[in-house]
């Protein structure tokens, strides 16, 4: 088990470099430069500049450099865009925020999802399972720059319950309805996996079994049906925690949290290689990280895999 | 009054093309410590009789008639009062042993819930029970493997450990649907004579499902032969297998292999299997009966003693001398 899990770090390095190397030749093939702007600048100032961030070295130098100093000392450099910030600070600064109310939506999806499929799932084919289904397909088909508008409208405008955005540090009624937004979709492909793979379970030989020996189905399913059926949601899982914690541009322009979906957008309007290196880095380490967490709850849950 | 009695016992499926009868106007009963063989083909309704006298049929699925055990009517009962009967009063096991245990679930788990669910022991008492009924059932070393998982048993381990699991609270019946089918020769006969020794020491009646004749012979007080969702012929096996009366079982008995004939064909029963769906309204069996004649396609012969005092029944228009 512990050598398995070193054999994936290690793996891990080299997808992380070719990540590396990838983002940074696509991001010099893009023409312009970060500080090409409507107005041209004087052409020492211009020199001056690409001096001050290195970009005047040869590109093997600057990528050579820029993963020396990652690796090395943790930094990630200075942003192009934002002066007197650095790529470290931005991320100190939004990633907290996209975490939290990616961790909470996470939470919502996955236990809302999970609910709704089994609950479809065991009433397979009635009333229950089409609106089961009706709703995680409402819930599919409404892409979140839908979603963010229309809770706005309802909560904010109408009802005045809830904040239309801010941060405030996340204090709940800030949270509420990023979170609603951000899940729904997630959430309703949870529940679709979900069903799908409960009824197949609930076919098994062993679920049969389960009931020959005279245990209620509120328990077959809890100890004998969730723990299988939950090995394809698991797979969707993995991916989508990372798409969730690492934000979403919608939730943060739309609700203005300050989390790093924003930042890495502007980023990228901006040619600002450093922010845009850092954050592709830190989902690209998110990735293979909760990648290797999925395939040890493979190993917890189903007896068969042993690493 | 007998263990189990069940009365025109029908169970119906609701399918794309309409309902069809698995199962058409069952009776038989089993007394304490019998030992009966239901045979027949797949799609005889063999298994789906079984499945409804435990509840367990498919959701599209409906059972009619009444299946009495204790005095109660099974059909009639809620599932809660009904999971108070299975494991505890009837226990089930099942033809594949592959996949009628849970592959995510310690052997312990699996065998200690039944017991802290029917008898009300706590976790411990119940393994230490299970491990001893694992002992009956001779799996080597059972304390240390028990809390293995059904993947680390072999197919003839599995069929041992869903036997010993079916009896943990003693049940007065066991139905086995298929115990053997999915297993190699050898094996076979071993889980055979196992259930025969737990027949002997827990004095438990048995409803052994099968299409496998040679292990009915040997094994079986009594004989019921299904066709078609109904029973062709019924009674004590000796008899049943030296004289049938029925062309089905004639036929079924003579498409056993033999090894002390020499013969260059094995005898088949001509025609198809019957489409469930477009049964003839008489006898299942007509289309493809050597014996039929006008009243077999049309009017249902009843199962009637095949003569006066006869212990065995049959429900066949053709004279018994003829058959025989």
């Amino acid at each position: 088990m512990l050598s398995y899990v070193l054999r994936r770090i290690a793996v891990a390095i080299p997808t992380i470099l070719l990540l590396i190397v990838i983002s940074f030749v696509l991001m010099f093939a893009a023409p312009g430069g970060p500080f090409n702007g409507e107005r041209a600048l004087p052409a020492q100032v211009m020199q001056n500049l690409e001096a001050r961030y290195g970009l005047d070295q040869p590109y093997w130098k600057q990528m050579a450099d820029y993963v020396w100093n990652v690796v090395v000392h943790f930094d990630f450099g200075p942003s192009f865009q934002y002066r007197d910030r650095t790529v470290n600070d931005v991320i100190a600064q939004g990633f907290p925020v996209t975490l939290t109310y990616g961790f909470w939506s996470f939470v919502v999806a996955v236990i809302a999802g999970v609910s709704l499929g089994v609950t479809a799932a065991i009433r397979h084919n009635s009333a229950v399972d089409y609106t089961a289904v009706g709703i995680s397909i409402g819930a599919q088909v409404l892409p979140n720059f839908v979603m963010a508008p229309i809770l706005v409208l309802i909560f904010t405008l109408w009802l005045g319950w809830l904040p239309g955005g801010g941060w405030q540090g996340g204090q709940w009624n800030y949270l509420v309805l990023p979170v609603i937004a951000l899940s729904t979709s997630y959430m309703a492909s949870i529940s679709r996996i979900t069903r799908s793979s409960m009824l197949e379970v609930l076919n098994a030989g062993f679920i049969r079994t389960a009931k020959a020996k005279g245990l209620p189905m509120r328990r077959i399913i809890l100890r004998h049906a969730l723990k299988p059926a939950m090995l394809p949601v698991l797979s969707y899982l993995g991916p989508a925690f990372v798409g969730m914690i690492t934000g979403s541009v919608i939730i943060d322009v739309y609700f203005s949290t300050g989390g790093i979906g924003q930042f890495f957008v502007n980023s990228a309007f901006n040619r600002d290689y450093s922010v845009i290196m850092g954050i592709t880095i830190l989902v690209g380490v998110l990735t293979v990280t909760f990648n290797l967490v999925v395939d040890l709850l493979y190993a917890w849950i189903d007896p068969k895999i042993r690493y | 009054m007998p263990l189990l009695d069940i009365k025109d016992l029908t169970v119906t499926f609701r399918t794309g093309d309409g309902e069809v009868n698995a199962v058409n106007g069952v009776s038989f009963n089993i007394e304490e410590r019998e030992t009966l063989a239901i045979v027949g083909e797949s799609g005889s309704g063999k298994s789906q009789t079984a499945f409804a006298a435990m509840g367990l049929l498919a959701a599209n699925g409906s059972a009619k008639g009444e299946v009495t055990y204790n005095g109660q009517n099974l059909l009639g009962l809620s599932q809660r009062q009904m999971n108070k009967v299975r494991s505890d009063q009837i226990g089930m096991i099942f033809q594949d042993p592959m996949t009628s245990l849970n592959p995510y679930m310690r052997i312990s788990d699996q065998m200690a819930e039944v017991l802290m669910l029917h008898k009300g022991m706590g976790k411990k008492q119940a393994v230490d029970e299970a491990v001893k009924m694992l002992d009956a059932v001779r799996i080597p070393d059972a304390r240390a493997r028990i809390t293995m998982y059904p993947h680390e048993f072999s197919g003839g381990m599995r069929q041992r450990i869903m036997i010993a699991m079916a009896l943990l609270c003693r049940p007065r019946l066991l139905i086995a649907d298929e115990p053997t089918t999915a297993l190699d020769v050898t094996v076979q006969a071993q889980i055979m004579q196992l259930l025969g020794e737990i027949r002997e020491e827990f004095g438990t009646a048995i409803v052994l499902i099968t299409h496998d004749l040679g292990i009915v012979a040997d094994f079986c007080d009594r004989t019921l032969v299904m066709y078609g969702g109904q029973i062709m012929e019924t009674g004590p096996t000796e008899q049943l297998f030296e004289r049938p009366t029925h062309p089905y079982t004639l036929g079924l008995l003579k498409a056993v292999p033999r090894l002390d004939r020499e013969e260059e064909v094995l005898a088949t029963i001509s025609g198809e299997p019957p489409d469930m769906s477009r049964l003839p309204k008489g006898c299942p069996f007509s289309p493809r009966c050597g014996f039929a004649f006008d009243p077999c396609p049309t009017v249902r012969p009843d199962l009637v003693p095949a003569w006066e005092g006869s212990p065995i029944c049959r429900a066949c228009h053709a004279p018994v001398e003829e058959v025989q």
